[in-house]
């Protein structure tokens, strides 16, 4: 069984998920950010490829993709660094990129590299769901590579519906019409949002993301959803002087409290 | 061979609309109502009514014999340069605004390189009274001076994109950011024939107007509607498409387009996509892109900020890999030196992306009696700071 299905067969609430950008603050750092937030207490781990153009993301996950490519990060190399994770991480992994670079290493042998590797499922979030269902399925299917779609406040009921069809793992939440960005509070309409997605009791777990910051509006998404997603504000937290591993723990604690 | 965008939005094997879900409200709504609106009567009337009254069209197709001479060819120019605001760019812009009206968004925004798709946006939004974003790089900033504060005259506000090259690439970055950010009130004006379907047979269908009056004034002045050739630059390709568009399924016509080569295509500084590019996805759509093997984009370089672009349009991809267009590329100096010889030989001072279709020349073998027409898709008081830093004239 896929591990996203596992995970939210044993925890349907609060689920933690949490994004930081490969190759960043450096390089080699990939691995152990991935162990140590695991030990924290991280249910879901999210591993971001680098892009040179990440159009879907605010200045933080920004500056974290440029520094990690100008430190050397390549799909390669990534590939190379996860390839002996599953000795000593056990939670799902998911990768999330821009198609780009998937497309350049080559979408089959893309797919049989994360099934030899152990990981989960993919969020492109430019491959959009009408090239995926038309060109790209077959090899995320041959290889049993979940595709993580996400949805928004302006995603109407009737595709929600087809979305939620089509995934598997999870839905993306994404909380509000935005690029990638911490932010300290969740609006009245983003609530209302929360809760008409709630009461469409969609077939797929559902993960609040963008825009959660901190155990305020973890909680506030996960009131909503079966968990959430962290990313800009850990980038920000491993951004901070001392001890990398410290930072994650002190964070991760302070989100679940 | 016919050259048309198909169902899922492709040429061949180029384009769709690779965005994100934040963004997919707003590009299926353009897909689902652009083809009506823009096919009203109504439209077409407005649309019709402000390129002639306010653009100032038909533009020119001008003989120019000492240019001819040069070259042994009946050289004529579609003076596209002398539109309002100095560039085709305008035909493009008053078409979206339009749409946009219609669409019932208020507020516009654009991202833009030489600046002349931001005049001519910030131009039309002064026109209907509507709020007006403009993303430009830093660098492009700088360069083209008159046309930063030409947007800000009319009432624009500029932005500045700080990230990445610092140019037209990581305007468009910016440009998108902010629509996603702003879905339901804005519509993003995209410049030239990229992004995700509908956005490059929209713009090009905005620009076709310039070979529909092509084959009208040839007709007048020779009995004959198809030229020979069709010259024109290549940054996204809008002009190009807009000047070829009437004759993509006309086999006689050969088409010609032209890049930038920087410093040289083998220096690492150049634009020419179809030469240092793959085919990739960047900004809504899969091209010829210039790129790292690991999929990273390449920070273009040209002396021209409107050509300074690491892709073309699909529809150019797409023209290349089919042979239907034939593709050049010419260097900073190359241009520069076109540039100072039209201004010399036909009292015309042309925009630095155009130059480098009037630099193509050299590279071109005509018989006298051929009938060249070539895109002047822009004036250059814009480069004059250009043409003054290079200084060789
Ligand atoms: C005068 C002129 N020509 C050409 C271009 C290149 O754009 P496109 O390839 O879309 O025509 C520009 C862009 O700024 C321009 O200002």
């Amino acid at each position: 069984m896929n591990r996203i299905d596992q995970l939210f067969k044993t925890k349907q609430q609060r689920v933690l998920n949490v994004y930081f950008t490969a190759g960043y603050p450096q390089l080699s750092d990939t691995l152990s950010i991935m162990e140590c937030l695991e030990q924290s207490g991280a249910d879901l781990i999210e591993v971001g490829i680098p892009f040179s153009d990440p159009v879907a993301d605010g200045p933080t996950i920004q500056e974290s993709n440029g520094v990690a490519l100008e430190n050397g990060m390549t799909l390669k190399l990534l590939l190379e660094q996860l390839k002996e994770m599953r000795r000593t991480v056990s939670v799902p992994v998911v990768l999330m990129g821009y198609i780009n670079p998937v497309v350049q290493y080559g979408i089959e042998a893309f797919c049989e590299k994360c099934a030899e590797i152990g990981v989960d499922g993919l969020i492109l979030p430019d491959l959009p769901m009408f090239e995926y269902l038309d060109t790209y399925k077959p090899a995320f299917d041959r290889h049993g590579i979940y595709n993580i779609f996400l949805i928004t406040p302006q995603t109407s009921e009737v595709r929600i519906r087809e979305i939620d069809e089509n995934s598997n793992g999870f839905i993306y939440m994404v909380s509000s019409a935005s690029t990638t960005g911490a932010k300290a509070s969740i609006s009245a309409d983003q609530s209302d949002y929360f809760a008409r997605v709630k009461g469409m009791n969609l077939n797929n777990p559902t993960l609040i993301g963008f825009g959660i910051s901190n155990a305020e509006t973890f909680d506030k998404a996960c009131a909503n959803a079966n968990g959430a997603i962290i990313g800009s504000a850990f980038i920000k937290a491993i951004s901070q002087e001392g001890e990398m591993n410290e930072n994650i723990e002190q964070f991760i604690s302070s989100i679940k409290n | 061979m016919k050259v048309q965008v198909d169902e899922r939005g492709y040429y061949g094997n180029f384009g769709g609309a690779y965005i994100p879900e934040m963004l997919y409200p707003n590009v299926e709504e353009l897909r689902e109502n652009y083809e009506q609106i823009v096919g009203a009567a109504e439209f077409q009337e407005q649309f019709d009514g402000l390129l002639k009254d306010f653009v100032g069209r038909p533009t020119p197709l001008y003989a120019a014999e000492r240019l001819s001479e040069q070259y042994g060819a009946n050289i004529f120019l579609k003076r596209e340069d002398l539109c309002h605001t100095g560039a085709h760019k305008v035909n493009n812009t008053i078409g979206q605004i339009l749409l946009a009206q219609r669409l019932g968004k208020q507020k516009l925004i654009a991202e833009t390189g030489a600046g002349q798709h931001g005049v001519a946006t910030a131009t039309v939004c002064a026109l209907m009274g509507v709020e007006c974003i403009v993303y430009m790089g830093e660098i492009d900033m700088a360069r083209q001076r008159p046309n930063v504060e030409r947007m800000r005259i009319l009432g624009a506000e500029v932005r500045a994109a700080k990230s990445g090259s610092r140019t037209l690439k990581d305007a468009t970055n910016e440009a998108m950011r902010h629509w996603i950010n702003n879905p339901t009130d804005t519509h993003y004006i995209i410049g030239s024939v990229v992004g995700p379907h509908p956005y490059p047979e929209m713009v090009a269908r905005f620009q076709s107007v310039i070979s529909a009056e092509i084959k009208t004034q040839l007709n007048e002045k020779l009995g004959r509607t198809n030229p020979d050739y069709v010259i024109a630059c290549v940054g996204g390709g809008s002009n190009a498409a807009g000047a070829f568009y009437h004759y993509y399924d006309e086999a006689d016509v050969k088409l010609i387009a032209v890049e930038a080569a920087g410093k040289g295509n083998e220096t690492g500084e150049s634009a020419a996509t179809t030469v240092l590019g793959k085919p990739g996805v960047l900004h809504g759509s899969k091209t010829l892109l210039m790129q790292t093997e690991d999929g990273q984009v390449v920070e273009p370089y040209s002396i021209s900020a409107g050509l300074d672009y690491p892709g073309i349009g699909p529809v150019h991809a797409h023209l290349h890999e089919t042979g239907r267009a034939k593709f050049y590329s010419v260097t900073d100096d190359e241009a520069m030196k076109a540039g100072v010889q039209l201004s010399r030989l036909e009292g015309i001072i042309p925009a630095i992306e155009t130059s480098h279709a009037l630099a193509a020349l050299n590279q071109m073998k005509f018989n006298t009696d051929d009938v060249v027409v070539l895109n002047l898709s822009g004036r250059g008081d814009k480069d004059l700071e250009t043409y003054i830093k290079w200084g060789k004239y």
